[in-house]
């Protein structure tokens, strides 16, 4: 149980900025996920929060104690890496004990909790395998193993789950969830994938280029992005220019009403932004914020229809029921909901 | 099919293999051994007596030779083994000249090299001595050692000695259970490199030791423009036994366990 403080925390390489000025607070027990695309800077954070690596300035703080002087081995954060993931030369056994080993406890006791971590993440018995005797999937518990059995302070893990196959990646999932709340261990992990930090994180810090874009609660990523550049990696395209005056938005759709509790920018230039699957495709033109769009395309995806509509000229997509049909270039309603209606900065 | 390609082949690598040593192997026992003669017409184990009487110097070059072997081996690896690691896992400037540097000894013949620094140690008053020698083979058996190595650890990485470092291993414990078992076959085959480079020098050993340092090499050559083929036929077996002794004990290693950081595969 470690209350992790990141303060104003840097990191330049030659005259590149990976991490700048980054300020995160990650509470007891804790999962958060580090979300950006490759060289955002998310695992430049993690190893500096291990301290394998330096920071230009700022600092990382573990229970209000500064960590930068203290050493790796004596922080207590433990990596666990996607590659080369367990020490080749040594026994299944041997390297979940290895953390022990370092502790210098006493040889039963290792054996004692090593058989026990290892029928935590399902492996009982494997003790006295070799590495390369495991499938990739099997590794990878061994690793989290081999993490947890010491009662890390921190754990960090890179990219845990991105060499597993798709069926591998959710039961990984769903154990390391397990095992984090049964535990209560501070977690971050690194991942570029949107969809892996929802499902598994309480809070994600979103980066790009080196600078924290958002760090909220899964949910609001979908409902609330910071920016354009939040929502569209979150995979929301739909934008429409407009003004806002109150609790209202002129778009040149007409008048769209928002919701009190959605108004988070200033009056004044706004873009507008519905998730495509909050967009409502309604028979006739009906009460509250209906606007008339023109198809321009649409895929059926199984589950539903995938509708790109020409909104005063703004392509905007739109997930409608699987049994939707219209003809393309025809005209229909949609309605923007007040309580789906978000509005983000210009810039 | 398969099968039988993959026996003819071995038994051609061994054909191939021991086919020059065979005739030492006869001639170190013969006494008259004319042409056209397929076997010597006197047998003799002469030869073999003359190697191990003092009067040959066989005994102290080989002593000599298994000595200077060892320590350039060491001092190799104490100097290759960081510098490998260097260039193999950091970027710094002037990475590419040093590269090249290394390169150097193995393009530029031995005997260029050995001249110009002859002058240096004659000035240092290296020449004629024991570590002089072993200096001086230092400078072909570096390259390899850290051509060698920096394979290695590019393959290696560092992922596994960071993950041994946050589960609480400090630098030298890092070393000795992560570092040191995941290079140690590679490392084996550059060590094995290193001392059979150092066993073979002739020229750097004659320049440098100035005739005070007797190794194998220097007892075996006279023989060879000489006339006593016999003579040098034993000698030169002396001469074979260890690298093929070296060769032998390291694959026996290296086939027990798969050399996974060696960037070899199994040898």
């Amino acid at each position: 149980m470690t209350h992790v403080i990141l303060r104003d925390l840097t990191r330049r390489f030659g005259g590149v900025t990976a991490v700048d000025r980054l300020n995160l607070e990650i509470k007891s027990g804790e999962l958060v996920a580090f979300l950006g695309p490759s060289g955002c800077g998310k695992t430049t954070t993690l190893r500096m929060m291990t301290g394998l690596l330096l920071p230009t300035s700022g600092d990382v703080l573990f229970d209000n104690k500064s960590m930068v002087t203290v050493p790796t081995e004596k922080r207590g954060a433990v990596m666990v890496f996607q590659k080369h993931l367990l020490f080749p030369t040594m026994t299944i056994g041997q390297n979940v004990g290895f953390g022990l080993r370092m502790q210098g406890v006493h040889k039963r006791e290792i054996e004692r909790r090593v058989d026990e971590m290892l029928e935590l993440v399902k492996l009982p018995g494997f003790a006295p395998r070799k590495a390369h005797e495991l499938s990739g999937g099997q590794q990878q518990r061994v690793a989290l193993a081999r993490a947890l059995v010491v009662h890390p302070k921190v754990l960090l893990l890179d990219e845990p789950l991105a060499n597993l196959d798709a069926n591998l990646r959710l039961e990984m999932r769903e154990l390391i969830r397990s095992i984090q709340r049964e535990l209560s261990i501070t977690t971050v992990f690194v991942t570029h994938d949107q969809e892996e930090a929802v499902m598994l994180a309480d809070r994600i810090a979103l980066m790009f280029d080196g600078l924290l874009q958002q760090y909220a609660q899964p949910q609001d990523f979908y409902q609330r992005p910071s920016s354009v550049r939040v929502a569209h990696f979150f995979r929301n395209d739909n934008l429409l220019s407009g003004t806002r005056r109150g609790a209202e938005v002129e778009t040149p759709l007409g008048t769209l009403q928002i919701d009190p509790s959605r108004m988070q920018q200033p009056d004044g230039k706004v873009l507008v932004t519905v998730r495509p699957e909050d967009v409502q495709l309604v028979p006739n033109p009906a009460e509250g914020n209906c606007v008339e769009a023109k198809v321009l395309l649409q895929v059926y995806m199984g589950t539903h229809t995938q509708v790109q509509l020409d909104l005063a000229g703004h392509t905007w997509m739109v997930h409608s029921p699987a049994h939707f049909q219209a003809q393309v270039g025809q005209t229909i309603t949609v309605q923007l909901p007040a309580s789906s209606i978000w509005l983000l900065p210009t810039s | 099919m398969q099968k039988i390609i993959r026996w003819v082949t071995m038994v051609l690598i061994v054909i191939v293999a021991l086919a020059p040593i065979l005739p030492q192997f006869v001639w170190s026992f013969s006494h008259r051994w004319l042409f056209p003669s397929l076997l010597p017409s006197e047998w003799s184990i002469e030869p073999w007596e003359y190697v191990l009487s003092p009067s040959s110097r066989v005994g102290e070059g080989f002593a000599n030779s298994l000595s200077i072997a060892v320590v350039v081996s060491v001092l190799s690896i104490l100097v290759g083994l960081p510098a490998a690691r260097a260039l193999a896992l950091h970027q710094f400037r002037g990475k590419v000249v040093i590269e090249w540097l290394l390169m150097v000894p193995i393009i530029v013949p031995g005997i260029v090299a050995t001249m110009g620094i002859h002058q240096v140690f004659i000035r240092l008053h290296l020449t004629d001595s024991f570590i002089g020698v072993c200096l001086v083979h230092l400078i072909p058996c570096i390259p390899y050692m850290v051509l060698v190595m920096s394979s290695v650890f590019a393959n290696y990485g560092t992922e596994l000695e960071d993950t041994a470092r946050t589960l609480g291993a400090g630098p030298f414990a890092v070393f000795r259970f992560v570092t040191l078992p995941g290079i140690f076959s590679g490392l084996l085959v550059a060590t094995m490199f290193t001392f059979l480079i150092s066993w073979g020098q002739y020229i750097t050993t004659l320049l440098i030791g100035g005739g005070t340092i007797i190794t194998l090499p220097m007892v075996l050559f006279p023989f060879i423009s000489g006339t006593n083929y016999s003579n040098a036929a034993a000698i030169s077996l002396v001469f074979v036994a260890p690298a093929v002794l070296v060769l032998i004990l390291t694959s026996r290693q290296l086939g027990r366990e798969s050399a996974v950081m060696g960037g070899f595969g199994k040898l």
